[in-house]
């Protein structure tokens, strides 16, 4: 008897000391619980749709549509030599995730306030799994890519194969955003209606309708600390052998993505303290 | 001897409330940054303290009420324990794997199907896959959602989808159960089910902390019970003596029955307290309103262990001078109990209240196998405040009467 009560788990509820001891979710059960609300959030997205999942693939489709029609037979925004479409969907790829993480994981903790004052679980749980779940749409759409590239004929060059670490950086920025978002919404209701706002400026100031090389060079420093921009270019360096994205760029946003995520942390644990009795 | 399982040392929990408005949006929090920094609280603003100076040791197995009045601390002290919001000051140290019953079906969503809501609560709720596969067919069985299993739980009645919420959390089975109020839904059928599994769970030697207003539930499963007051610890000890000592508290300027002296019978049963509750809601009232619905509970015990028969219970309410107005009695309706258990509470549901407003007493009269059980003699107080008897939105001028009768009027020529 005494020896099964020694191996039992002690949970300490105690007031947290210092400001940097971050909640990660780290243990089997709670990886589990990112995975299950990953999962939910897509089976419920597009639950009681007429065309249920096949939106996944529509949206990102619809919106080439309107980009093509506006930006490439309208205003005829010079596309460095590319067919329009095509350059324009490997920035909407990349794209549509970081817009989608970010406004998802900005509003996950009033989307899922109710758990919040019922059960306990590491918050940040909720923002990253708001931030992962847009990974499945964006496989569909690297589909709808390749599909176009061949309609093109158009060959990807080996560096390819240097995606998936532009792809993780996407992943690190939007959580970053995400996250900071996600306890001010929590804190300052005013926020969730700005998150929309900041979203769309993000759009117009990353080159996805627009070549960067239209960027006047007295903004390019600025534009370029934009790790959107960097991930960008990075997509259409890897499969259309455009232009490297700078390098000081790339350490910048880097940097700057690592200053936003750490305090984000920081501030999020400080927020999650007092949650349940301000949600 | 094996250390306490739970224990709770000096634990406080303090709010800042906002007088006027929370400070919750940019603007707010623009003028509060240039007029306010540091812990003091601002003008308009007042600390409460919700929990506070709280300690509690429980051990193993050991299954402990926590009762007291709306806003004395109770829910904020499970919240606490369970870690959904985190404590000002002080400590609690938990030994082994904790499930918190909170509310009745965490984290369902309306979209999914009741398979699926499984898997998600459950998972919320901590349970590994393999247990959640192993104790499916028995959450499914106990919440006889059998056919429905496979339709989105918006489609479900309330009944089924509270049934379904309990069911996950019931097969849980943590080393440490914390559960809130969660009987206070569901129909009276599914209620006792709810208890059986509880009592079922206690058997197994869970630890349990359970937070009620249904007495009756709280005698039943637990054999000690804590008082709050104010987020502060008034009494701990049997749960008989902790029942009786709030129910004096929400009846201010009562002796309670447990203690009263002036008695008569051979008290085979003994009435030990009351409580008026809405017959509808099942939750306490100080008064009633004419023509509320009214359940008078009558809480009791026995000096054995064995169960009662053929009791009779009659109770008169009387007005102000003494004079008798009403007489309530199982024989009259639903015929004396074969059989009680040693110990429990009866209720008496009166449809619709038909006292005018003013102050009555009750007198409780027990037979048990024809012999005098129990006589009290101004055992209770009854306060009637106005109520919408008629559907009029009027009753009869004081004076004109003390019990109003539901009538009709019609014309001929």
């Amino acid at each position: 008897m005494l020896k099964g009560a020694d191996i039992k788990p002690v949970v300490v509820v105690a007031p947290a000391r210092g400001a940097f001891r971050v909640g990660l979710p780290t243990t089997a059960s709670q990886l589990r619980l990112v995975s299950l609300l990953v999962w939910r959030d897509l089976r419920v997205r597009y639950a009681d749709t007429a065309l249920g999942v096949s939106w996944v693939i529509l949206q990102p489709v619809l919106l080439l549509l309107i980009f093509h029609i506006v930006f490439g037979r309208i205003v005829r925004v010079p596309s460095d030599g590319i067919p329009y479409p095509v350059f324009a969907f490997t920035a909407l790829l990349p794209w549509t995730y970081i817009s989608q993480a970010v406004s998802r994981s900005g509003v996950s903790l009033l989307t899922d306030a109710q758990l919040i004052r019922k059960v306990y679980f590491p918050r940040l749980v909720l923002p990253l799994s708001a931030s992962i779940g847009p990974l499945a749409d964006f496989a569909v759409s690297s589909a709808v890519l390749a599909a176009m590239m061949m309609w093109y004929r158009l060959v990807p060059s080996p560096r390819i194969l240097v995606l998936p670490i532009f792809l993780g950086f996407a992943v690190l920025a939007a959580l970053a955003g995400g996250i900071w978002l996600a306890a001010l919404s929590a804190r300052y209701r005013d926020v969730r209606h700005l998150i929309p706002l900041i979203v769309q400026l993000w759009l117009y100031a990353s080159p996805i309708v627009y070549p960067a090389s239209l960027v006047p060079e007295r903004w390019r420093v600025l534009y370029d600390l934009n790790p959107a921009a960097v991930i960008v270019e990075g997509f259409r360096w890897a499969l259309l052998d455009r232009n490297l994205p700078h390098l000081g760029a790339a350490i910048a946003s880097v940097f700057l993505v690592a200053v936003v995520l750490m305090s984000g942390l920081v501030y999020f644990r400080n927020t999650e303290r007092t949650l349940a009795d301000v949600l | 001897m094996a250390p306490p399982c739970i224990r709770v040392t000096d634990l406080g929990k303090r709010y800042r409330i906002a007088s006027q408005r929370r400070p919750d949006t940019l603007r707010d929090l623009v003028v509060a940054r240039f007029r306010r920094r540091g812990e003091a609280p601002a003008q308009g603003e007042k600390d409460v303290w919700a929990v506070r100076n709280l300690c509690l040791e429980v051990n193993e197995g050991e299954v402990v009420a926590i009762v007291g009045r709306n806003g004395s601390g109770k829910s904020t002290l499970l919240k606490l324990l369970s870690r959904i919001t985190e404590p000002t000051e002080g400590r609690a140290e938990i030994r082994g794997r904790v499930g918190s019953l909170l509310e009745v079906g965490t984290g369902f969503h309306p979209d999914l199907t009741g398979w699926e809501n499984i898997h998600l609560s459950a998972t919320i709720l901590g349970m590994r896959p393999h247990e959640i596969s192993r104790r499916l067919p028995e959450i499914v069985a106990f919440a006889e959602v059998e056919q429905f299993l496979h339709v989105p739980v918006k489609h479900y009645s309330s009944g089924m989808y509270v049934r379904l919420g309990f069911a996950v959390a019931a097969h849980l089975e943590p080393d440490v159960l914390l559960i809130d109020e969660v009987l206070a839904v569901g129909d009276w059928g599914f209620q006792k089910k709810c208890v059986e599994k509880i009592a079922a769970l206690v058997r197994d030697g869970r630890t349990v902390l359970y937070v009620s207003h249904n007495i009756p539930s709280v005698l039943h499963l637990c054999p000690r019970a804590v008082l709050l007051e104010a987020g502060e610890m008034v009494m701990d000890g049997q749960t008989v003596d902790v029942v009786n000592r709030y129910l004096q508290a929400s009846t201010p300027a009562e002796t309670p029955l447990s203690v009263r002296s002036d008695r008569e019978g051979d008290r085979r049963l003994r009435w030990t307290g009351y409580a008026l509750l809405d017959g509808e809601t099942g939750q306490a009232i100080p008064q009633v309103r004419t023509g509320q619905s009214l359940r008078i509970r009558l809480f009791y015990d026995s000096a054995g262990s064995q169960s009662l028969r053929h009791v009779h219970v009659a109770v008169g309410i009387y007005g102000t001078f003494e004079q008798k107005l009403v007489h309530l009695s199982t024989d009259l309706t639903t015929g004396d109990f074969d059989e009680l258990p040693s110990s429990g509470a009866v209720d008496c549901e009166i449809l619709r209240c038909p006292l005018q407003p003013g102050r009555y007493t009750m007198n409780l009269w027990t037979t048990v196998d024809s012999e005098l059980a129990d006589w009290i003699q101004g055992a209770g107080a009854i306060e009637v405040v106005p109520g919408d008897f008629f559907g009029t939105g009027r009753l009869p001028q004081p004076g004109q009467g003390v019990v109003v009768v539901d009538h009709r009027w019609s014309a001929r020529a």
